[in-house]
């Protein structure tokens, strides 16, 4: 599916009294795209979608949208609209003048502003809600008015800065849920800012990962999970047992003083890498017919599953498996090639 | 546990019921009768004291002293939304400062800032001295109205800048960021969002500088040079200089009565604010 490209980021820098914040980033952004922006607090995140919707300046690079800079446009002209964090509402107004706020300030007529800010109001399910204070709302509620105040603006990107981050778990997946109706129903760009990894993965078409004022990878949420680019983002990116290895030839790589067959090429000649392997990848087994032994360290129980931590050589493993194991227990570890993943040891390893 | 707590509330009734409730009663009650204070058996319920008010010298009198603190209420309010309105965006760090700059004065004495004022103002004052000293010709501000607005004006600005520089503050910047991100320039954020989130404020200081602005006998005493008789100067001359007391109750609740009525129309200027928790009332 080939969409425009609405919005892209060139070289885009950001730095606060010398400390670099966004380091020289480089974004396409497409049309209709839900586009999440996952990392860390203090990855940049924030500060690169502040500096879409204008609140921010850069110190340098470019910001365009549709083709045209607008570095130096101001929010009010710019069509993008946010959803902030604390929803910042109107508290001097109910809830239909905070939807209308926008509206006025265009001078729309009084009757397409009702039409527009009634369908906002189905859209969020807050009818009948118009003549409400907004401080009576709940949470949830004060979030989709935020939402609403936005969308009946019809930007052409809706900005998203972490909008459930004060909503509860069982609340929070709703809304997730909502978000992604709404996003498909209005058809326009979602950029979202998220420090929550499974947030990131449920709700994008494409997730971008950051830290430390850089972009690691970009992808699509399987991609993200099951090809992670470098150890940060397999370490932020779910659970993970991070190995280092070498890989002698394509297909072929050593670890744990064994060595694997794998599905991952294109290195040179036994290059030194580190080795991926999610923890729900690991089959249990008896010590016999395994890859590896090792004995059981810890066992914890997490609802789905248990947790177990595995010694095995000078390496401890992680495995989630339904089929406990007691701790002291010797056991087998067991994956296939395609559970192994293969990363280039880039340089900001350690950060 | 209720029932008992409500014991530690004594002492404050106690102290509310000898130091504000009597006086008031007692006043009440010399302001409706005649006779010889001091001589308890001689007071007789009357009226007198209400019927001497109507007379247009003291109408005159009541009229200048609303006009004057209503003159000076507005300038603080020009003055002091502004300067809050500077503080409460100026860096964190700087903030404390510039709020000592208008707090320091209230900590000196009254008298002696008025005083002062008397010294720079008067005709042959410090002002006058420096205007010969260059050239130009000399300013009759004081005695007079303008001086007696100016002291107000300068006494009671802190009380302006304070509430409103609180509720300012208080704004979230995030909110500012929404009016902007929803196509509002910086007039627009201001008259639409930051000036209705204000009110309370704004209600806040016109009280506190109302109040004392309509009652000074001080400022009009010493920057008025006699002349500029205010209710306070009134009221004051019949306890200390006529031993008119139930003239003087009668003029006291009088103001008090009015006082209540202006309080009353500015609250419910704040009455569409249902979060109004700053204001007095």
């Amino acid at each position: 599916m080939l969409r425009r490209n609405i919005i892209e980021l060139r070289n885009l820098t950001k730095s606060y009294n010398d400390t670099v914040v966004v380091d020289a980033i480089n974004l396409l952004i497409r049309e209709n795209e839900f586009i999440t922006l996952l990392g860390p607090s203090g990855c940049g995140k924030t500060t690169t979608l502040r500096m879409i919707g204008g609140f921010e300046d850069p110190n340098d690079g470019d910001i365009f949208f549709e083709g045209t800079r607008i570095n130096n446009v101001p929010p009010y002209k710019r069509n993008i609209n946010t959803v902030f964090q604390k929803y910042a509402l109107f508290t001097h107004m109910n809830v239909y003048e905070n939807i209308a706020f926008g509206l006025r300030i265009k001078k729309v007529p009084n009757d397409e502003m009702k039409k527009r800010v009634q369908r906002m109001l189905k859209l969020v399910d807050l009818e009948g809600f118009e003549k409400r204070h907004v401080d009576s709302l709940s949470g949830g509620q004060q979030q989709r008015v935020a939402i609403a105040r936005a969308l009946v603006n019809e930007p052409k990107v809706l900005l998203l800065d972490e909008p459930l981050g004060a909503l509860d778990l069982k609340l929070r997946k709703e809304m997730q849920i909502e978000l992604m109706d709404m996003q498909k129903n209005v058809g326009i760009t979602f950029i979202y800012v998220t420090h929550d990894q499974e947030e990131a993965l449920t709700m994008s078409d494409t997730v971008v990962v950051m830290n430390n004022g850089v972009i690691q990878q970009v992808g699509s949420p399987v991609d993200i999970y099951n090809e992670p680019e470098n150890r940060f983002v397999a370490d932020f990116i779910g659970e993970s047992n991070i190995l280092e290895g070498i890989m002698h030839e394509d297909f072929l790589v050593s670890f744990s003083g064994r060595k694997f067959r794998c599905v991952d090429k294109g290195f040179s000649k036994d290059e030194p890498v580190d080795v991926v392997i999610r923890p729900e990848d690991i089959d249990v087994t008896s010590p016999e017919d395994a890859d590896l032994q090792g004995v059981v360290s810890s066992v914890v129980f997490k609802g789905v599953h248990y947790e177990m931590l595995v010694e095995s050589g000078d390496f401890e493993y992680m495995i989630q498996s339904t089929d406990m194991q007691p701790v002291g227990a010797g056991i087998g570890l067991k994956f296939g090639p395609e559970d192994i993943h293969v990363m280039k040891r880039g340089s900001d390893n350690e950060k | 546990m209720k029932n008992k707590s409500k014991y530690l509330a004594y002492p404050y009734v106690i102290w509310m019921a000898i130091f504000i409730v009597i006086p008031l009663v007692l006043v009440l009650y010399y302001s409706f009768t005649s006779g010889n204070i001091h001589d308890p058996g001689s007071l007789k319920f009357s009226v007198e004291s209400y019927g001497k008010f109507f007379d247009s010298l003291y109408l005159n009198i009541i009229i200048k002293s609303f006009w004057l603190a209503f003159l000076s209420t507005v300038l603080c309010l020009l003055f002091g939304y502004p300067v809050a309105f500077i503080i409460s965006r100026a860096k964190m760090k700087h903030r404390g400062l510039l709020l000592l700059f208008f707090l320091v004065p209230i900590w000196m004495n009254f008298l002696l800032r008025t005083y002062a004022w008397m010294a720079i103002l008067s005709p042959n004052g410090f002002l006058n001295r420096v205007l010969e000293m260059i050239g130009l010709p000399t300013l009759a501000i004081m005695p007079g109205q303008k001086a007696v607005v100016l002291g107000m004006v300068y006494n009671f600005l802190p009380f302006m800048v304070l509430p409103i520089y609180t509720v300012l503050a208080k704004i979230d910047k995030n909110v500012l960021e929404a009016a902007m991100d929803l196509g509002a320039n910086g007039l627009i954020t201001f008259v639409r969002v930051i000036l209705p989130q204000t009110i309370p404020g704004i209600v806040s200081g016109v009280t506190m500088v109302f109040m004392p602005a309509v009652s000074t006998f001080v400022i009009s005493r010493l920057l008025g040079g006699g002349k500029e008789l205010l209710i306070g100067n009134l009221i004051e001359q019949q306890f200390t200089v006529h031993r008119d007391w139930h003239f003087g109750s009668a003029l006291s609740i009088i103001l008090m009565v009015m006082i209540l009525i202006s309080m009353a129309v500015m609250s419910k200027v704040d009455a569409g604010n249902e979060q109004g928790g700053a204001a007095l009332w």
